[in-house]
C-alpha cells in the first residue's frame, strides 16, 4: 500500500477538557459581548449614500441646530452588530416559550411576506379612499371574520394594542351610560386574578375599582359578585378563560346578573385563543371584548409590540364606537372618519389614522390559512396541549387547580418547591440552561409562587414530551437538594442574573459619553 | 416608639413626630429603590398616604400614622434608598411632623403589642 | 393544517395520558348552550397559495405611493428604508421573541432599546427617551395625561397648528381623565397664540414644530411663557427626519417631546403600526409613562440592560400605574434604531437637507403654477390655498395621476380650511414628479 501520514488529525484528544475553560478575550466563542453602537466610533460615519443637497437652508435661518451627535455605522458594520445582538435573544423560532397569557405561537412567514406587498405596505392613510379599495376591503373582510367568530355586530379596528382595546372598550361604555343618563355610576368590578391592565385601564378612565372575590376553584364568586353589583356599578371586567388558565362556569349567570344591574359587560379577550371556533363570547352575554391579534390570530410580538387591540361590541354598545370605520356606499368603500351621521355618538378618536393596518393584513392571512374548522382546531389543540403538559407533571409539581381540565394554559403554584430552598424564580431561571423560555412567574397574584404554562396548538407532541422531560428532571433535582444550579441560574444563558436592584437605584437610561475621555 | 398595622414606626419628641417604616416591612420590600418623602408645610391626617416606597418589585404608600404638618421630609433618601434596609428604624427615617394632637400617639401600638400583631400576620 | 403539528395519533395518545375520553371533554365546563356544534359560517382552511392569492388581489386594488407622483405627508411620510433594515427586524430573534422581561435571555432587544432611547434623547434634545410608545398621537395623549400628574392641574392647551388626530385622541383620552382640553382654531401660523392662554391652572401647552401646516417655529418664547406659569411644554413632531435640521425640543426648552417615528425606518403601512418617542427632563422621569431600559451587571460583574422603574407600570402598580399601557412598539423602535444607526448623525443631516431642499423646488414650482403657498417656513411639506375646495382639486389631479396630497378638511371638516391643501416632498420625490404635479394643476 502507499502510506499516507500527512494531513490533520481526525478524532478529538481523549485527553482534553472544557471544564472551566475560559477565552482569552473574556467572549464564549462565537457568542461575544457587543459594544454599544455609541462605542464602535462611527461618529462621522454614515451607511446610506445619499445625494449632497444643496446646502442653501437661509429660510431657516436661526431654526436650525448643530450637528446631531450620534454615530452612523457602514452596512456590513450595522448588520454584524444587530445579528450579533440578535443571537443573544430566545425566540418562539428556538424552542417551545411557555409564557402563560402571552400566547408565544409560532409566526407564519406567509403572513410577513403578504404585509409586505407593495399594495399594502407602501400606501398612505391619508390618500383618496379610491385609491385605497383594496386596503378597506381587507378591514372590512377581518372585521366580518372578527364579527363572525365572536358572535358580536359591530367591531372597533382601530386600539393599537390589547390595553388600548380595554381603554376603547371602557370609553364605549362610559359613553353609553353617560347618554342614557346613568353617568353617575363611578365603579368597575374587576376580579382579584385579572391582568394588572383591566384595573389601570379602569382607573385611568376615572373609574374607581373595585375587586371580586375568587371561589377555591379559581371562578368569580357570584355571591361576591351579587353583593358588590349595585347602582354605582358601570361595569365588569373579567377575563375568559380566566388568568388562572379555567373557563368561567358561571359566565352566563355573571353576564346576566350584571345586565340586571344596569351595568355591562368587558370580557378581556387575552385568552380568546382557548375557544375561538368553539365559543362566541356574544353568546356569553359579553358587551365588549377585545382581541389581540398577537396572540390568537399569531401576529408576531417582535420583542414587545406592535400589538393590535379590535374590540367586538354588542348592539348596545356599537354606536358609541371610535372613528374611524369602513362603510359601503354605491361608489365602493368609504372610512368614515368623523363623528357625524351614522358615527354622530362615537365617543372620539383612539389614535391618528385607523390602526394597526400591518396587523390586519397579517391576521387575515392566518385567518384565511386556518378557515373556520382549522380556527377550531386551534382552540382543541391549544387546550389538549396545556391538559397533556398539566398531566404529565402533575406528579412532580403543585397544579394550583387539580381538579377538571384546564383550558389552553396549565397553572401550578410552588407548594411542591416548599423545604427545597428553590423558588418559583429559582425554578424558572433554571429552564433556560435546559434550553426553554421560562414560563409566566408570580401571576396571577391569586396563585401563591404561579407558574403559568401556555404550550399553544403549533408545539409537536415531540417539542412537548422534551419540554416536560425537562420539567421534570429539574423537578426531581430540585427536591434532590441540588440547589445551586438553581440559585446560581442560568449558568448558560449569554449573561447570568442581572442586578436589578442596582438599575433601579441607580438609574441608567441613555449611554453618556466617558468623561474622562473616549468617545 | 409606637407603631401601627400598617407597618409605620412613629417617635414623639415634644410636639415633633419622626415616623419610617418598620424594619419588618423593610425586610418583607426587598430592597428599597426609590423613596418619595412628602414636603415641609404639608397637612396631614392619620390615615392619609403622604409618602411612597418602592422596591423593584413593589410600590407601597406609607400612612401618616399620626394629624400635623410635615416639618421636613428626609431628602437624604433621595440619593440614599438604601438606608430604608440598613437603618430602617433609625437613619432611613421619612418624615418629622409637627403633631396636633399628641393623644393620637398613645393610641398606637408599643413595640410588644406590634410584635404580637406580626405574629398573627 | 401546515401550522398545527398534531396528528389524529397524537391526539389520541395524549387525551389517553389525560384520561379524557375525547376532546370535547376538556370543553367540559363551557355551559351547553354556549358550545357551538361545528365550524361558524366562514371559509374553511386554504393553502399558501390560495391565501397569497386572494391577498394579492386586495393589494392590486391599491394605489401604492411608489407607482406615481404622490404628495401625501400630514403624518406620515413616504422615506426610502435602506434594505439592511427590513432583512433584520425578520430575523427570528427580534421578530418572534417576548417583552424582555428574562433579561438574561433577551439581552439581544434590550441593548437595542437601550441604543434607541439614547438615540431619541439626543435627537430630542433632552436628558430620557423611553422604549416607545403605540404612535405619535397616543405618545401625545400620553404626555398631556403626565403633566397632569406633575403639576397637578387640569388644564392643557392645544395649539391651532396641532395634527386634528392627535388633538383629537388628545381630547378623548384626557377628557375621560376629567382634564379640560382647550383646543384652539386651527390656523396656519398658530403656535405662538398659545401665549395669551397660559394661566396658573394650566398643566401644559402643546405645540407642533414643524405643524401640521408644515410651519417651523422657534418655541423657545412659548416655554418661558409656560414656564413662567408653572406649566409644561410639549413639543409635538410628525416628521422625525426633520430632528436632522431643525432645532431640537429640548434645545427650545421643552420639558417633554413626543413624535412619530414612523418616517425612520418605517413604511407608510396605510396609517400602522408605527412607533411612538417620548422624551423627557431627567426630573420627570419617574412620572414618564411606557417601559424603560436600563444598564446594570449581572452575578459576573458584567454590563447588561433589564426593563427598570416598572414601578410605575399597570402590572404592579395596578390602578395607580402612570398608565395601562403593556406594551411598545417594539419592532417599529428596531427598525427605527438599525435606520438610525446606519444614518449617522451625519447621514440624517443630509437626509434632512435634501428633503428640504425637494420641498424648496416643490414652493417654487406650486408657486409658479399659480397656488399661494401659505406656509412661512417649512421642513418638507407646504400648505397652499386652492381655488375650490382642496379635496376637488386633488380628485382631479388623481385624474391626471398625480396624489396631489391631502386636504385639510379631510383631517378637520369643520375648521373651514376646506380650501387648504398639504403637500409634502421628501427625498422620494423627485424633480420629474414635481414637473409631473406642475403639468397636472396646469391642465386641472
Amino acid at each position: 500500500m502507499t502510506m499516507q501520514n500527512v494531513g490533520r488529525p481526525t478524532r478529538p484528544d481523549a485527553e482534553t477538557s472544557a471544564q472551566g475553560f475560559t477565552s482569552l478575550a473574556g467572549g464564549r466563542g462565537l457568542l461575544q459581548d457587543e459594544p454599544l453602537i455609541f462605542e464602535l466610533g462611527g461618529w462621522s460615519k454614515t451607511g446610506v449614500d445619499l445625494p449632497a443637497a444643496s446646502a442653501d437652508a437661509s429660510d431657516l435661518a436661526g431654526l436650525t441646530r448643530e450637528a446631531v451627535a450620534l454615530p452612523g455605522l457602514s452596512e456590513p458594520e450595522a448588520v454584524r452588530h444587530y445579528v450579533r445582538l440578535s443571537q443573544k435573544n430566545h425566540a418562539i423560532d428556538l424552542a417551545l416559550y411557555p409564557l402563560g397569557s402571552c400566547t408565544m405561537k409560532h409566526n407564519p412567514r406567509l403572513n410577513e411576506k403578504a404585509a409586505r406587498l407593495a399594495g399594502f405596505s407602501d400606501i398612505h392613510p391619508l390618500q383618496p379612499v379610491s385609491t385605497v379599495q383594496g386596503a378597506l376591503a381587507l378591514m372590512d373582510r377581518l372585521a366580518h371574520w372578527l364579527k363572525t367568530l365572536t358572535g358580536m355586530p359591530a367591531v372597533a379596528l382601530s386600539p393599537k394594542a390589547g390595553a388600548h382595546g380595554e381603554l376603547c372598550g371602557l370609553l364605549c361604555i362610559k359613553a353609553a351610560h353617560e347618554a342614557a343618563g346613568q353617568g353617575h355610576r363611578r365603579t368597575v368590578l374587576v376580579p382579584t386574578s385579572a391582568h394588572g391592565t383591566n384595573p389601570a385601564t379602569a382607573a385611568f378612565v376615572g373609574y374607581a375599582v373595585q375587586e371580586i372575590a375568587q371561589t377555591e376553584d379559581g371562578r368569580v364568586d357570584l355571591a361576591d359578585l351579587e353583593s358588590k353589583l349595585g347602582p354605582d356599578v358601570a361595569a365588569i371586567m373579567v377575563t375568559n378563560p380566566n388568568t388562572c388558565g379555567l373557563f368561567e362556569r358561571d359566565i352566563i349567570e355573571i353576564a346576566k346578573l350584571t345586565h340586571a344591574a344596569g351595568a355591562y359587560f368587558y370580557c378581556d379577550g387575552a385568552n380568546f385563543n382557548a375557544i375561538v371556533g368553539r365559543v362566541r363570547p356574544g353568546d356569553l352575554g359579553v358587551d365588549a371584548m377585545h382581541i389581540n391579534l398577537h396572540k390568537t390570530f399569531s401576529t408576531p410580538h417582535g420583542g414587545g409590540g406592535p400589538g393590535a387591540g379590535p374590540v367586538v361590541l354588542s348592539e348596545a354598545l356599537a354606536p358609541f364606537a371610535p372613528a374611524p370605520w369602513v362603510v359601503s356606499g354605491s361608489d365602493g368603500l368609504r372610512l368614515a372618519e368623523e363623528a357625524t351621521g351614522p358615527a354622530a355618538q362615537a365617543f372620539g378618536r383612539m389614535s391618528a389614522f385607523h390602526g394597526q393596518m400591518g396587523m390586519f393584513v397579517r391576521a387575515y392571512a392566518y385567518m384565511l390559512s386556518h378557515g373556520a374548522d382549522g380556527l377550531r382546531q386551534v382552540a382543541e389543540d391549544a387546550v389538549l396541549n396545556a391538559n397533556y403538559v398539566k398531566a404529565r407533571l402533575c406528579d412532580v409539581m403543585s397544579p394550583a387547580f387539580p381538579d377538571g381540565p384546564c383550558m389552553h394554559e396549565a397553572l401550578f403554584d410552588d407548594a411542591w418547591l416548599e423545604g427545597t430552598g428553590v423558588s418559583t424564580l429559582d425554578f424558572a431561571k433554571a429552564m433556560i440552561d435546559e434550553g426553554f423560555h421560562p414560563m409566566t412567574m408570580y401571576f396571577p397574584l391569586v396563585v401563591h409562587g404561579a407558574m403559568l404554562i401556555e404550550p399553544t396548538e403549533t408545539e409537536s407532541k415531540a417539542e412537548l414530551d422534551r419540554f416536560c422531560e425537562a420539567l421534570r428532571a429539574l423537578a426531581v433535582a430540585a427536591k434532590g437538594n441540588d440547589k445551586d444550579r438553581f440559585k446560581g441560574a442560568p449558568h448558560l444563558a449569554p449573561l447570568r442574573r442581572l442586578d436589578e436592584t442596582l438599575a433601579a437605584r441607580k438609574p441608567k437610561l441613555a449611554w453618556k459619553p466617558d468623561p474622562a475621555g473616549g468617545a | 416608639m409606637r407603631f401601627t398595622k400598617d407597618h409605620e414606626w412613629v417617635v414623639l419628641e415634644g410636639d415633633v413626630a419622626t415616623i419610617g417604616i418598620t424594619a419588618h416591612a423593610a425586610e418583607q420590600l426587598g430592597d428599597v429603590v426609590f423613596v418619595e418623602t412628602p414636603e415641609a408645610g404639608k397637612a396631614v391626617k392619620a390615615g392619609d398616604a403622604f409618602a411612597v416606597v418602592e422596591s423593584v418589585k413593589a410600590a407601597s404608600d406609607v400612612y401618616a400614622p399620626i394629624s400635623g404638618e410635615v416639618i421636613e421630609g428626609n431628602t437624604a433618601l433621595g440619593d440614599a434608598p438604601e438606608t430604608v434596609n440598613a437603618e430602617p428604624e433609625a437613619g432611613g427615617w421619612f418624615a418629622k411632623i409637627k403633631v396636633a394632637d399628641p393623644s393620637e400617639y398613645e393610641k398606637l401600638m408599643d413595640r410588644d403589642a406590634y410584635e404580637a400583631f406580626l405574629a398573627t400576620q | 393544517m401546515r401550522y398545527l403539528p398534531l396528528t389524529p395519533d397524537d391526539r389520541a395518545e395524549m387525551l389517553g395520558v389525560i384520561g379524557a375520553p375525547d376532546v370535547d371533554a376538556l370543553f367540559a365546563d363551557v355551559p351547553a348552550a354556549a358550545r357551538l356544534p361545528g365550524p361558524v359560517d366562514l371559509p374553511h382552511h386554504a393553502g399558501e397559495l390560495e391565501v397569497e392569492r386572494e391577498l394579492s388581489a386586495l393589494a392590486a386594488m391599491n394605489r401604492t405611493a411608489g407607482s406615481g407622483p404622490f404628495f401625501c405627508g400630514a403624518g406620515a411620510y413616504r422615506h426610502h428604508v435602506p434594505a439592511t433594515v427590513d432583512h433584520i427586524i425578520q430575523r427570528s430573534e427580534f421578530l418572534t421573541s417576548y417583552t424582555p422581561y428574562q433579561p438574561e435571555i433577551a439581552q439581544g432587544t434590550l441593548q437595542v432599546l437601550f441604543e434607541f432611547q439614547t438615540q431619541v434623547a439626543a435627537l430630542t434634545g433632552l436628558d430620557v427617551a423611553n422604549a416607545s410608545m403605540y404612535d405619535g398621537s397616543t405618545a401625545c395623549a400620553e404626555a398631556v395625561m403626565m403633566a397632569q400628574r406633575v403639576t397637578r392641574r387640569e388644564k392643557a392647551i392645544l395649539s391651532g397648528g396641532l395634527h386634528p388626530h392627535y388633538a383629537a385622541t388628545t381630547q378623548t383620552i384626557a377628557h375621560a381623565e376629567g382634564m379640560q382640553i382647550v383646543r384652539q382654531k386651527a390656523a396656519i401660523d398658530a403656535e405662538a397664540a398659545v401665549i395669551d392662554a397660559i394661566d396658573e391652572h394650566t398643566a401644559c401647552v402643546v405645540v407642533q414644530t414643524p405643524n401640521v401646516f408644515g410651519v417651523v417655529t422657534d418655541v423657545a418664547k412659548i416655554a418661558e411663557a409656560a414656564h413662567a406659569k408653572g406649566a409644561l411644554l410639549i413639543v409635538v413632531t410628525t416628521e422625525a427626519v426633520s430632528f436632522g435640521l431643525l432645532k431640537s425640543p429640548g434645545e427650545m426648552g421643552a420639558d417633554i417631546a413626543v413624535a412619530e417615528g414612523q418616517s425612520i425606518g418605517n413604511a407608510l403601512n396605510f396609517g400602522g403600526p408605527y412607533v411612538g418617542l417620548f422624551a423627557v427632563r431627567e426630573k420627570l422621569v419617574r412620572s414618564m409613562p411606557g417601559r424603560l431600559c436600563g444598564e446594570t451587571v449581572d452575578a459576573d460583574g458584567r454590563r447588561g440592560y433589564v426593563l427598570t422603574l416598572s414601578t410605575r407600570e399597570q402590572h404592579i402598580r395596578r390602578e395607580k400605574a402612570t398608565s395601562n399601557i403593556c406594551t411598545n412598539s417594539g419592532l417599529c423602535a428596531l427598525a427605527f434604531s438599525i435606520h438610525m444607526s446606519l444614518l449617522g448623525g451625519v447621514g440624517l443631516r443630509r437626509l434632512a437637507e435634501v428633503n428640504h431642499a425637494r420641498a424648496r423646488e416643490l414652493k417654487a414650482t406650486v408657486e409658479a403654477a399659480g397656488l399661494e403657498v401659505l406656509t412661512p417656513r417649512f421642513f418638507n411639506e407646504i400648505a397652499v390655498r386652492t381655488k375650490g375646495p382642496a379635496a376637488a382639486l386633488v380628485e382631479a389631479l388623481l385624474a391626471r395621476g398625480v396624489v396631489a396630497g391631502v386636504p385639510f378638511s379631510r383631517l378637520d371638516p369643520a375648521a373651514g380650511l376646506d380650501d387648504v391643501l398639504l403637500l409634502a416632498a421628501t427625498e422620494t420625490t423627485t424633480s420629474q414628479d414635481i414637473a409631473a404635479l406642475a403639468a397636472a394643476l396646469k391642465a386641472a
